[in-house]
């Protein structure tokens, strides 16, 4: 074996030009920066938009990113399911249905029968109904990928008759009805002024995250030393950990700029005992219990893409099916894990959006299923299979959302919003051809 | 370079006996039998759709044989996907490399046997340093460790592929034409590895339509035409012409007796 440092894969070159050694020095991956581009372009544009024609920038406030954060995280959360059945080449439409039969399960869990059985505000209906509510979406998921993978019914027609079914199932268990409220303590999952962590518990979340950012950078570094392969310059390095961190810093900052509004103060001081001076008090929101969810999510299932042999099967397959199980791999049970993944996401989200909502319909993720997919492909995952990544999703995620969002501040209604969805989902997968052409 | 007999006094490492599979009617292998000793390279030769890939599957589980016997040192063997054939230490070069192209080398090296961490996580940078390994014995040219093999060239993608098949320690190794995209650098050291292998004690089915590999690398050749075995043959018996005439006209050598 030789001794020598092994050469990057794609060396600096004395000839390349600035952004290029930037770039191949940080190993930024340049679809990540489109998507971040994209994104401001998407925030300042409905920004100024606002600020022109109507005379208030409603946009860019704490206020609404705040909302932002809050709304992205049950599309987000059930994105980074969706990257894994579209990275092993199949498609989930009944996402959505399955979020509306998980809240009507959930709901009447919570509101008619665990209270008879165990006392109405008993502290363990919360965690009942949220279990089953995830176990639900995983059963449904498993049932799903079972068929697909065994009985070889293609997932595009499996997953749309589950959109059917699942959905009337939920209208069936509901008769129709709106199921509410919800237990307080599920309430909190949703977010709001209570369900979130406050100005503190924000700046213990970012701190770790920095840490985090920091443990990561120095631990890649020492793992590419012990095996000889090239390190990074210490500049992109830094630079790199820097961002991230001043990332994460500037979301605390902007979590915790929101106050609660004074009816909730006042509400809270009463209940508290605390005198209310003339100016009022600022009581920041900081980061929604949604979004810690999400983010939760986002890293547990970054881990398992990228740091298990399950994630390693999952791109294998969608590489290559047949090599895939020419290697040993067990394919068709993936496909069943995968869906059922994917189905109790589903189920977490439907806690997060039936919390939000402070009660549970069957309607509930209607038309979720396109932006969750959208926020797949728009977030890098190829539907030729094979590539994708978890922080793509949640970016894809938080791009739909902010144009969905965008669209209700500027009072688009709703017919043109779902001309403009459909519009981009489409044009977003024709980028992707595009970009991937190019890059071949 | 002549390679020495082979002792076949003993329980052949691998029988196959009366294989036959059909699709969709057509007998793409009918009532073949072959076998192999340890330290004993076996070409199996015949033209294209002959049947070649589908028997050697029936070993390396790819396939399920609709009839015949497996038999592994002497037992019965049941083989009835690529996991157990791998648990009978049957390694397999497939004539489609069959690598997972969005990977890189060493994810498709140690594909459904990664090597993990003390907490289970898979360990990218070891397998990464046990890849460069085992490439820099087979292919020093091979430097291309951090990008997915679609980006790789036929021959570097068939080192991978054969890198595969010998990290694992086999002892029944399966060669599926292991050359074709290979330069005649490349192509010589699969030569000197098949030796070398063959010098452990490894059994090979080497799978070829170079019938000067054959004859160099080659203790027997087994013939195959229209799914069926024409015949087998010590490669020290008979002439290229012999082989020829086998393949062409599924006949057998005339015997000067
Ligand atoms: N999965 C399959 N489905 C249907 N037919 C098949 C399948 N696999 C092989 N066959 C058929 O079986 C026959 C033998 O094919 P096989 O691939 O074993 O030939 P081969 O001897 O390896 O040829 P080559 O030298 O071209 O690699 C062919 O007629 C082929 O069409
Ligand atoms: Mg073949």
């Amino acid at each position: 074996m030789s001794d020598s440092v092994s050469p990057p894969a794609d060396p600096i070159k004395p000839r390349d030009g600035l952004l290029t050694r930037f770039l191949k020095a940080t190993e930024l991956d340049t679809r990540l920066i489109g998507m971040v581009g994209a994104l401001a372009l998407i925030w300042v544009g409905f920004h100024l938009y606002g600020a022109l024609v109507n005379n208030f920038g409603a946009f860019l406030t704490p206020r609404n990113l705040w909302n932002l954060s809050v709304q992205t995280s049950s599309i987000g959360i059930m994105a980074t399911g969706m990257v894994l059945v579209i990275v092993t080449r199949h498609i989930d439409l009944s996402v959505g249905s399955i979020l509306g039969f998980c809240a009507v399960v959930m709901g009447m869990l919570q509101v008619y029968i665990l209270p008879p059985i165990l006392g109405l505000g008993h502290p363990m209906i919360w965690i009942i109904a949220v279990v089953a509510g995830m176990v639900t979406g995983a059963c449904v998921g498993a049932l799903q990928g079972a068929l697909i993978a065994y009985l070889k019914i293609p997932a595009f027609i499996v997953t749309l008759g589950g959109l059917l079914v699942w959905r009337g199932t939920g209208f069936l268990i509901a008769r129709g009805e709106t199921i509410s409220p919800v237990d307080p303590t599920f309430a909190l999952l949703g977010g709001g002024p209570y369900g979130a962590i406050g100005a503190t518990g924000s700046w213990i979340v970012g701190a770790l995250a920095c840490i985090g950012i920091v443990a990561l950078s120095l631990n890649g570094r020492r793992q590419r030393r012990k095996f000889k392969f090239a390190l990074r310059p210490v500049w992109a390095d830094v630079f790199l950990a820097v961002l991230a961190c001043g990332v994460a810093i500037g979301a605390v900052l902007l979590v915790n700029s929101y106050p609660w509004p004074k009816g909730i103060v006042r509400q809270y001081a009463q209940r508290e005992g605390i005198k209310v001076p003339e100016e009022g008090i600022f009581i920041s929101h900081g980061f929604a219990i949604p979004v810690l969810i999400l983010i939760t999510v986002g890293i547990l299932m970054t881990i398992l893409m990228n740091r298990t042999r399950f994630g390693r099967y999952v791109f294998a397959i969608g590489g290559n099916p047949e090599a895939a199980e020419l290697a040993g791999i067990n394919t068709r049970m993936m496909t069943v894990k995968i869906f059922a993944m994917m189905g109790f996401l589903a189920g977490l989200s439907a806690v997060v959006a039936s919390a939000r909502l402070n009660s549970a319909t069957n309607a509930l993720g209607t038309l979720d299923e396109l932006y969750v997919i959208a926020a797949a492909v728009i977030g890098g995952t190829s539907l030729a299979g094979g590539i994708g990544t978890i922080y793509g999703a949640i970016l894809g995620a938080l791009v739909m959302q902010s144009l969905q969002t965008g669209m209700v501040l500027i009072g688009f209604d709703a017919a043109i919003q779902q001309v403009v969805v459909g519009s981009v989902l489409v044009l977003a997968v024709y980028l992707d051809i595009l970009y991937r052409g190019k890059s071949k | 370079m002549e390679t020495e007999m082979t002792d076949r006094s003993g329980t052949p490492l691998v029988e196959l006996r009366d294989i036959s599979i059909a699709f969709g009617g057509i007998k793409a292998v009918d009532r073949v039998s072959v076998d192999l000793y340890p330290g004993e390279v076996v070409g199996v030769l015949g033209h294209n759709g002959a049947g070649k890939s589908t028997l050697i599957k029936c070993l390396s589980g790819a396939y399920q044989a609709d009839s015949g016997e497996i038999f592994v040192n002497g037992e019965k063997a049941v083989i009835k996907n690529p996991r157990d054939a791998r648990s009978y230490n049957i390694e397999t070069i497939y004539q489609t490399l069959a690598l997972a192209d969005n990977l890189d080398a060493a994810s498709n090296l140690f594909l459904g046997r990664e090597l993990v961490t003390r907490l289970g996580f898979v360990d990218d940078a070891q397998m990464e340093a046990e890849t460069r390994k085992i490439m820099y014995r087979l292919n020093p040219n091979f430097k291309n460790f951090a990008s997915p093999v679609s980006a790789l060239s036929g021959g570097q993608r068939q080192s991978v592929a054969i890198a595969r098949a010998v990290y694992f320690n086999a002892r029944i190794l399966i060669m599926d034409e292991p050359t074709a995209a290979l330069g005649p650098q490349e192509t010589k050291m699969v030569g000197e590895l098949i030796a070398e292998l063959k010098r452990q004690g490894l059994g090979i089915f080497l799978i070829s339509h170079d019938i000067h590999d054959v004859m160099e690398l080659c203790d027997r050749i087994s013939v195959m035409k229209n799914g069926q075995l024409v015949g087998t043959e010590n490669v020290a018996d008979v002439t290229d012409d012999d082989i020829l005439g086998m393949i062409i006209l599924g006949k057998k050598p005339e015997r000067v007796a």
